[in-house]
């Protein structure tokens, strides 16, 4: 997108490793660590799946350029599986989890094979078409419970040894898949494979015409974003013990733009921390209900007019490094 | 009586009255959308917003002020419509130099809250609205049983996408939009003032919203959430049709909604989701869609 190009330009050939983004790292990490002593760990562990669901959707935003309307359907089809797996199939809760990202994936390849065939506009809505597919079978298929979702999904013994009822080791499981998932995405993007999807997302002609395939690129891209998107939903189920049809809706594809959005599209940092302030603002103004849905569409109104570059984009501006 | 495949017919019938309904909605929410995008090149997720907007004012006016549904066809487009001028100078106008993407953004965004706004007031499970006396009653056919409303809703959205039609297609100001679609700058440089063109066409597409609204309220109820599930069929319906044509837009949305009719007598578990099926197919066989340019 346009606010993009400069973030582009991140790392030139031949310049120094973005020394800072390996603090500002240390700093992500030292806070999370000591973050339990101070605030809720069930709060805790929901910013951290949803910091790895809005990461996951930038790594497509942010460096592809294809603005998908639908990730609820692959955090919600990696919440149901893993659900079901745990619940109804008697899996431990790390097979739960990989079943869950394994059918996220798999849904992640077929939308994908479909939706890269259009770009910009139409590559939006097209998702978002796909996504309420995916919504409607939940509604109506048998095992996923319909309005109920799947409920009391037991958490269990996490490789037979780490009792998952303790809150600390359950923050501590969640923050470890966070953080591999972090850096996947971080060593993605810092690769020959990122650079190609940034060069196809800057000028798609040119990329091709030097001899890339982009529509092979994007859809591992786009599996890729969806796979990470299916680990971060079923981590989700197995802390609340719960799937439910809100993380299939359309609304949750939209919370996740949301969240990328206010933290900056394309910055490295930018969705943990839109993820971060939206989930703490649905926390702590529950109390004004549904005020919450009329905040979070001025947010977007305001973002989109004044403040395109996104908080995490912001204050890399002013410090002259990309964050 | 005949039967078809062992389906009653009033069955099929009805359903493929429904069906028309329906698509009479898909054809003049995709009509706006496209006349909207061949214009300012966004998608306008408000859409499904400004036709609930629509519908409510139609109540408003009945409920506060006794004004009849028949004013209320032509209120609600023109109140909605400045609702529209209103969103296109503040805000639009600033995006047309950015990404594409910021408008549907936007637009999303105004969506929100819109409909928050809508349903911290009137709570989600909707207002009844009545069907204006003129048109109550209905026809029998001898197979189906026709209630006139229906068919009213039917021949003004046919009307209303022929109009349109015909207004873009063979008028002197449908040129001048056709122009400016093409080249801004040139058809600026006739002295033509291009931005009012698309603040107009912005206006004329969420009042052809509106008026859907409006129509839609004594068949649905009148509810803050009405438009948000329903716009994204419409967004299938516009991928299936491409935005490139008019009357392509009209075909589409009346025959998907005759198809998801159907879908509903032989294979009702698949009603809601057969749009969404077409349109992977379609995406897979025409990519542009049925009656789309080629990107």
């Amino acid at each position: 997108m346009a606010s993009n190009r400069s973030a582009a330009l991140v790392r030139p050939a031949g310049e120094a490793r973005p020394v800072h983004q390996y603090y500002a790292f240390a700093l992500l990490v030292a806070f999370l660590l000591v973050a339990p002593s101070f605030m809720y760990p069930v709060f805790l562990m929901n910013v951290l799946c949803f910091a790895l669901f809005a990461c996951a959707f930038n790594l497509l935003i942010g460096y592809v350029g294809l603005l998908s309307f639908g990730h609820a359907a692959f955090l919600g089809t990696g919440g149901y599986v893993c659900a079901h797996a745990a619940k109804v199939w008697g899996l431990p809760p790390e097979l739960a989890i990989l079943t869950g990202t394994a059918a996220a994936t798999l849904l992640g390849l077929v939308f994908g094979l479909i939706a890269i065939r259009r770009q910009g506009i139409y590559f939006a809505m097209i998702t978002l078409a796909l996504a309420q597919m995916v919504y409607f079978y939940a509604l109506q298929a048998p095992w996923t419970g319909g309005e109920d979702g799947i409920q009391a999904v037991p958490q269990g013994m996490m490789f037979g040894v780490i009792d998952l009822r303790q809150p600390l080791a359950l923050y501590a499981v969640v923050l470890a898949i966070f953080l591999a998932g972090f850096l996947l995405i971080y060593r993605a993007i810092h690769s020959p494979f990122g650079q190609i999807l940034k060069a196809i997302r800057e000028n798609e002609p040119r990329a091709l015409s030097l001899g890339y395939k982009p529509d092979q690129y994007k859809l591992v891209a786009f599996v890729l974003s969806a796979a990470l998107s299916g680990i971060a939903g079923s981590t989700k189920a197995v802390v609340f013990q719960l799937a439910s049809l809100t993380d299939v809706h359309w609304g949750m594809s939209g919370e996740v733009v949301l969240m990328t959005l206010l933290g900056g599209l394309g910055t490295v940092f930018g969705p943990v921390v839109g993820a971060f302030v939206i989930v703490a603002m649905q926390n702590y103004l529950a109390q004004i209900g549904s005020w919450v849905v009329v905040a979070q569409g001025a947010i977007f109104v305001i973002c989109v007019l004044t403040f395109r570059r996104g908080l995490i984009g912001e204050i890399g501006r002013a410090l002259k490094k990309p964050l | 009586m005949f039967d078809l495949l062992g389906i009653p017919p009033q069955a099929l019938f009805g359903q493929l009255l429904i069906g028309l309904i329906n698509g009479s909605f898909y054809a003049l929410l995709s009509l706006g959308l496209a006349v909207i995008f061949g214009m300012l090149n966004i998608i306008n997720f408000a859409h499904g917003a400004l036709y609930m907007l629509g519908a409510f004012v139609a109540w408003f006016l009945l409920e506060y002020a006794g004004i009849s549904y028949w004013w209320a066809l032509i209120v609600a487009p023109v109140a909605v419509g400045l609702v529209g001028l209103i969103i296109e100078r503040t805000m639009l106008k600033q995006l047309y130099k950015l990404d594409h993407l910021y408008g549907l953004l936007l637009t999303f965004g105004l969506a929100l809250v819109i409909q928050g706004l809508f349903r911290n007031e009137f709570g989600s499970s909707g207002l009844p609205y009545q069907i204006p006396e003129a048109l109550q009653g209905g026809q029998n056919l001898g197979f189906m049983f026709l209630p006139n409303y229906r068919a009213w809703v039917i021949v003004v959205s046919l009307v209303l996408c022929l109009a349109t039609w015909y207004a873009i297609e063979r008028t002197k100001l449908g040129a001048y939009l056709r122009a400016a679609t093409e080249n801004p700058s040139l058809v600026q440089a006739f002295g033509i003032n291009v931005p009012r063109l698309i603040s107009l066409t912005y206006a004329f597409g969420v009042a052809l919203a509106a008026i859907a609204g409006v129509l839609a309220a004594p068949i649905y109820r009148v509810s803050p959430l009405m438009g948000a599930d329903l716009i994204i069929v419409v967004f299938a319906v516009v991928v299936i049709g491409g935005m490139g044509s008019i009357l392509g837009s009209t075909i589409t949305g009346f025959g998907l909604g005759v198809i998801e009719g159907l879908t509903k007598v032989f294979y009702p578990e698949a009603s809601n989701t057969v749009i969404f099926v077409i349109m992977a197919v379609v995406l897979f066989v025409k990519p542009a869609g049925l009656f789309g340019r080629a990107a």
